[in-house]
């Protein structure tokens, strides 16, 4: 740290040193994610090396690896990870190609455009929780409106327990999560779009290129980065998602939707096994994290600061 | 087939495509509406009845003006509503306070640790909730902050803190450094800087950036859930999630809540949505 620099004037010269500004611009920062995000972390990590459960008094010694050989011996635990992954498999790639052709179509002229592109955002706005309950009524199984269509369109001959069965209530799940989560990358991308300058285009146009080939060999590689650092985000989101778990199928049928955000939440809320669920949880935080250096080497490479 | 033929055909294609995405993206939402203002009865009805002869707005009567027919649940909905708009409120102000001179140290002062410092704040906000729910539910115990109003700011803040940093960390980055210098020459402060120069010229960054936050806090659910147990601190999504997690609930009713919960980040999100795209991409992609 460099020394104080000589006093000029009298009046809060000592705010005039730089590293002093910053310590005083950044306190109430440091104070609230540190006191509230890191702590809390490090706090996790310990808590995982306890047996601590709430339910029963005296509890909390110091038990090592014990939790952490328990997860990975816990099918429940390893069968809610793996949900987890499908869920993050199947909506990061349909959500990022939903999105780039949703961008695709924004970017060509028709009327009421502007229209459009305010529309899209409107699943983005919507509250998490409204959005599983809106999604749990259209798919309910005796008055929704999922049920009333397919039957008045013929394409079925009886309501159906959609959220009955183990795989059409994940699947459904992910459909709510697309239509939520899909305009973030309409967005991300339809930005990305209009600053590619309009010549490209019209230099290959002249080279005789086709529509398919320009967005091959000019579109997508300039958006390479943009498409790259959305399905990141997309990643590191899925893997967070708990609301639509919770408010649509509680985990259930039969496990089927017990992804491993719902898992520790249960293990920790439910059953009050603080120092397991803190095992749970600080495996969900390694995951985070590897994801998360992934983005930020993706990041940093773009705009160095 | 002749080009103006071809043509057609594609604008047709095109408006087709159109067609289906704002259906797409309209329906769902539009159910909740139209169920919002049906009767019980014609809701439950098999074949299903789509429209209402008459809208029905006794629910948005109740939860707005009491009366007859409301129940605790509309006066709950009513200060559910209050909570989230207070916690929502203060939460986004105390970030764009701490974020903006967080932000200001992080483009114009060098200082030891800065990349670290900036890369912890990023990564923080891609850690699962889960992970750090049971610490901040034991710090919000010992500071007697649980079921609270201001133990769902602090918890909101941690959220929407780092994302105001970002986004106004990339706004200030763009403002030319050389009024800040001649404003120095002329004898104001650092400080004096921040307020007067900084501050007015970067509005729409904390314009953005606020509407991005208060979206997010508004619609915030897990901490809330965590966090808050009675009509104290109950924000509308933890009142939404009881409703739908019921048998036998009141299905007007329960898209009545869900309508009237979206109204505000809906709103603000169309109207203003040049300043939430710059928020969207700024927060994310640029990094």
């Amino acid at each position: 740290m460099r020394g104080a620099r000589p006093l000029k004037t009298g009046r809060s010269s000592w705010l005039e040193n730089t590293s002093v500004l910053a310590f005083v611009l950044l306190a109430p920062t440091i104070i609230l994610v540190f006191g509230l995000l890191l702590y809390p972390i490090l706090n996790t990590v310990w808590l995982s090396f306890t047996d601590l459960k709430l339910s029963v008094p005296q509890s909390g010694a110091f038990i090592g690896l014990n939790n952490y050989l328990k997860a990975f011996q816990d099918p429940e635990f390893v069968a809610s990870i793996r949900r987890t992954i499908y869920f993050a498999v199947v909506t990061v790639p349909v959500e990022t190609v939903l999105g780039l052709l949703i961008a695709l179509v924004l970017c060509q002229k028709f009327k009421g455009r502007g229209f459009v592109r305010g529309l899209i955002i409107l699943p983005w706005a919507l509250p998490y929780v409204v959005n599983g309950a809106m999604w749990k009524w259209i798919f309910n199984a005796n008055y929704g409106a999922f049920n009333a269509l397919l039957s008045q369109w013929g394409l079925i001959d009886s309501y159906r327990i959609w959220l009955g069965n183990p795989t059409t209530a994940f699947n459904l799940i992910i459909l709510a999560n697309v239509w939520k989560e899909t305009p973030v990358a309409v967005i991300l991308i339809h930005a990305a779009l209009q600053s590619i300058s309009p010549d490209l285009y019209e230099a290959a146009r002249v080279d005789g290129a086709g529509a398919f080939r320009r967005l091959w060999y000019i579109t997508l590689p300039i958006i390479r980065p943009v498409l790259a650092v959305t399905m990141v985000i997309k990643t590191v989101w899925a893997l967070k998602e708990f609301d639509l778990f919770y408010i649509i199928t509680q985990g259930g049928p039969a496990n089927a939707t017990n992804v491993a955000t719902f898992y520790t939440y249960l293990t920790t809320f439910r059953f009050l096994d603080f120092g397991y669920g803190s095992a749970l949880a600080f495996v969900m935080v390694v995951i985070a994290l590897v994801i998360a250096a992934l983005y930020v080497r993706m990041i940093s490479r773009e705009e160095p600061y | 087939m002749s080009k103006r033929f071809r043509d057609i055909l594609l604008r047709i294609g095109l408006y087709a495509v159109v067609i289906l995405i704002c259906v797409w993206v309209i329906a769902p939402f539009a159910w909740l509406v139209i169920s919002s203002i049906s009767t019980r009865i014609q809701l439950t009805s098999v074949p299903l009845d789509w429209f209402p002869d008459q809208p029905n707005f006794d629910h948005y009567r109740r939860v707005f003006f009491g009366g007859q027919g409301a129940t605790s649940m509309h006066r709950n909905l009513n200060g559910a509503a209050v909570n989230t708009l207070i916690v929502a409120g203060m939460s986004t102000l105390i970030s764009l306070v701490a974020g903006s001179m967080a932000a200001y140290a992080f483009t114009r002062l060098r200082f030891r640790l800065k990349g670290s410092l900036l890369v912890t704040i990023l990564i923080t906000q891609l850690l699962p909730t889960v992970s750090i729910i049971i610490p901040m539910y034991r710090i919000m115990l010992t500071l007697d902050l649980l079921d609270t109003i201001w133990g769902l700011v602090l918890a909101n803040v941690t959220i929407i803190l780092p994302m105001i940093i970002w986004i106004l960390r990339g706004y200030f980055a763009g403002l030319p450094e050389g009024l800040e210098e001649a404003a120095r020459i002329d004898g104001c402060t650092r400080i004096g800087t921040i307020v007067r120069i900084m501050l007015p010229l970067s509005a729409p960054g904390l314009a953005a950036s606020g509407m991005f936050a208060f979206i997010v806090a508004w619609n915030e659910f897990f901490t809330a859930f965590i966090l808050s147990s009675t009509m104290n601190s109950k924000t509308l999504s933890v009142v939404i999630s009881e409703f739908s997690s019921k048998v036998g609930i009141d299905y007007v009713a329960m898209a009545t809540a869900g309508v009237l919960a979206s109204i505000p980040p809906v709103v603000l999100a169309i109207v203003f949505q040049r300043y939430i795209v710059q928020g969207l991409t700024a927060g994310a992609v640029k990094g």
